[in-house]
């Protein structure tokens, strides 16, 4: 029992790598933060030429949305990372997982919005372009609130998966929190930095996990 | 004045794929008047009203409004005529996540950009000649049927527009709930509003039509006063229709 508590939750250990894991959950915060930005603003693009009415804009996000839900995020992340070099095109590791974690992420996000916008009633935009909003005016005070609204869980439940996902970028060393995690790790010599590590994701994620339960039993009443 | 034509149909043809839903319609609305088109479903009544605003893109022909053709010009040629069509839905289409006074002051802030102040009192005095303006910060989803159309009709008129059409505006309503949204046409009417109206209420539109419409199979069949159409109809399809209704 002592081994179990010193090599998983010794106090002193966690004290002295806390500076460490805080910067790491810093670059965490920051990866996130580009990532579900761009994600959620580039998924709505996606998402508005899956429903064109030109075949041709259809079939670009088509194509876009199922090649990068199909490809491993990892794969794209080592491939943008440690293959485009060899092209002599090299990107920043944070640029690097921004870009490859985008790219994944905008699709999923993208049929998540594609499913709110045709929950979203013909009617409605029938009803505000008869009153002389333009297309772009419905779709921002109409359409798009209630398709939010519909799919907020889904939307929430992407987002939880983004962070989650940020972790992976420990495998080409950015310092991230599970990167920085390791390396207390192997310097200490001892587990308890990861046990830290997994509570800083616990208290980040746990409310959203709760938030989108929340919600979901909202919409279902 | 009085007989200038307010809306023009010239030779509108409407096909989906291999039908032909509309057959060169003509129709002229003058200013002022109250036009009632009637017909059995399937009669394209609600596709012609439909592609007076564009709502649905006619196969080919000319729709003038106030003498200017809204079939030619820009999108945002188009997005401006609109605002003097206004249009009431069946299903009233209002903005669920709005309060009722947010939904009439939308398009007056976003299309005609009319300052908050402006929209608001406009919007008010809208209500007012509805009789909602006590519903003012209700959302559509606590209002009745009857209620939510009259909110639609006043997001209509806030604009100002040149013409209104209604597509089955009361099909939707319980019973006893049709009669405040006649009685907000009737208002209407008297006061000088070109109206194009598709719907089944026979009575209403004996008692306040300037001219009845009766189309059939995409054609207009037959076309007079109401007392012509429902007193003497010269067409057998008419005839027919009109027993089937009324029996």
């Amino acid at each position: 029992m002592d081994i179990f508590i010193d090599q998983f939750f010794n106090i002193e250990i966690m004290r002295k790598s806390f500076p460490l894991l805080l910067s790491g959950l810093w670059m965490t915060l920051k990866l996130c933060s580009a990532v579900i930005l761009l994600g959620l603003i580039g998924g709505l693009f996606v998402a508005l030429g899956n429903m064109s009415e030109r075949r041709w804009l259809r079939w670009i996000s088509i194509a876009y949305t199922d090649l990068f839900r199909a490809l491993p995020p990892l794969v794209l992340l080592i491939f943008i990372y440690a293959g485009l070099p060899f092209a002599g095109i090299n990107i920043s590791p944070f640029a690097a997982v921004v870009i490859a974690f985008l790219l994944n992420n905008s699709s999923y996000y993208a049929e998540v919005y594609r499913a709110g916008l045709i929950s979203v009633a013909k009617g409605q935009w029938e009803a505000a372009q008869s009153t002389g909003l333009t297309p772009a005016q419905t779709l921002i005070h109409v359409v798009l609130p209630q398709a939010v609204r519909n799919v907020l869980p889904d939307l929430l439940s992407n987002t939880v998966e983004v962070v989650k996902l940020t972790s992976l970028a420990s495998v080409i060393s950015l310092s991230e929190l599970l990167y920085n995690a390791g390396m207390a790790r192997s310097v200490t010599y001892n587990a308890s930095p990861l046990v830290l590590a997994a509570l800083f994701y616990l208290v980040l994620l746990w409310p959203l996990v709760r938030l989108v339960s929340h919600f979901q039993r909202r919409l279902a009443a | 004045m009085a007989n200038r034509p307010m809306l023009e149909v010239v030779a509108l043809e409407k096909r989906f794929g291999p039908n032909t839903i509309l057959k060169k319609i003509d129709l002229k609305v003058a200013e002022s008047e109250l036009v009632f088109v009637i017909g059995p479903s399937g009669s394209g009544k609600s596709t012609m009203l439909r592609c007076c605003n564009r709502l649905e893109e006619p196969t080919s022909g000319d729709i003038l409004v106030n003498g200017r053709n809204i079939m030619a010009g820009t999108r945002r040629d188009l997005d401006r005529m609109r605002l003097q069509i206004g249009m009431v839905f069946q299903g009233f289409h209002l903005y669920p996540h709005m309060s009722v006074l947010k939904n009439v002051t939308l398009a007056q802030r976003k299309a005609l950009k009319r300052s908050k102040a402006e929209a608001d009192a406009r919007a008010m005095n809208m209500l007012e000649q509805v009789g909602m303006a006590h519903k003012a910060d209700a959302y559509p989803g606590e209002l009745s049927g009857g209620q939510q159309q009259r909110v639609a009709i006043a997001r209509s008129l806030a604009l100002d527009p040149k013409v209104m059409l209604f597509d089955e505006p009361t099909s939707a309503l319980d019973p006893e709930l049709v009669g405040s949204v006649l009685k907000v046409m009737k208002d209407l009417k008297s006061k000088g509003m070109t109206m194009v109206v598709v719907s089944h209420e026979m009575a209403f539109a004996r008692e306040t039509a300037d001219r009845v419409v009766f189309m059939d199979g995409g054609v207009v069949v037959e076309e007079g006063t109401p007392d012509e159409i429902f007193g003497a109809p010269k067409a057998e399809r008419t005839r027919a229709f009109l027993s089937r209704v009324s029996g």
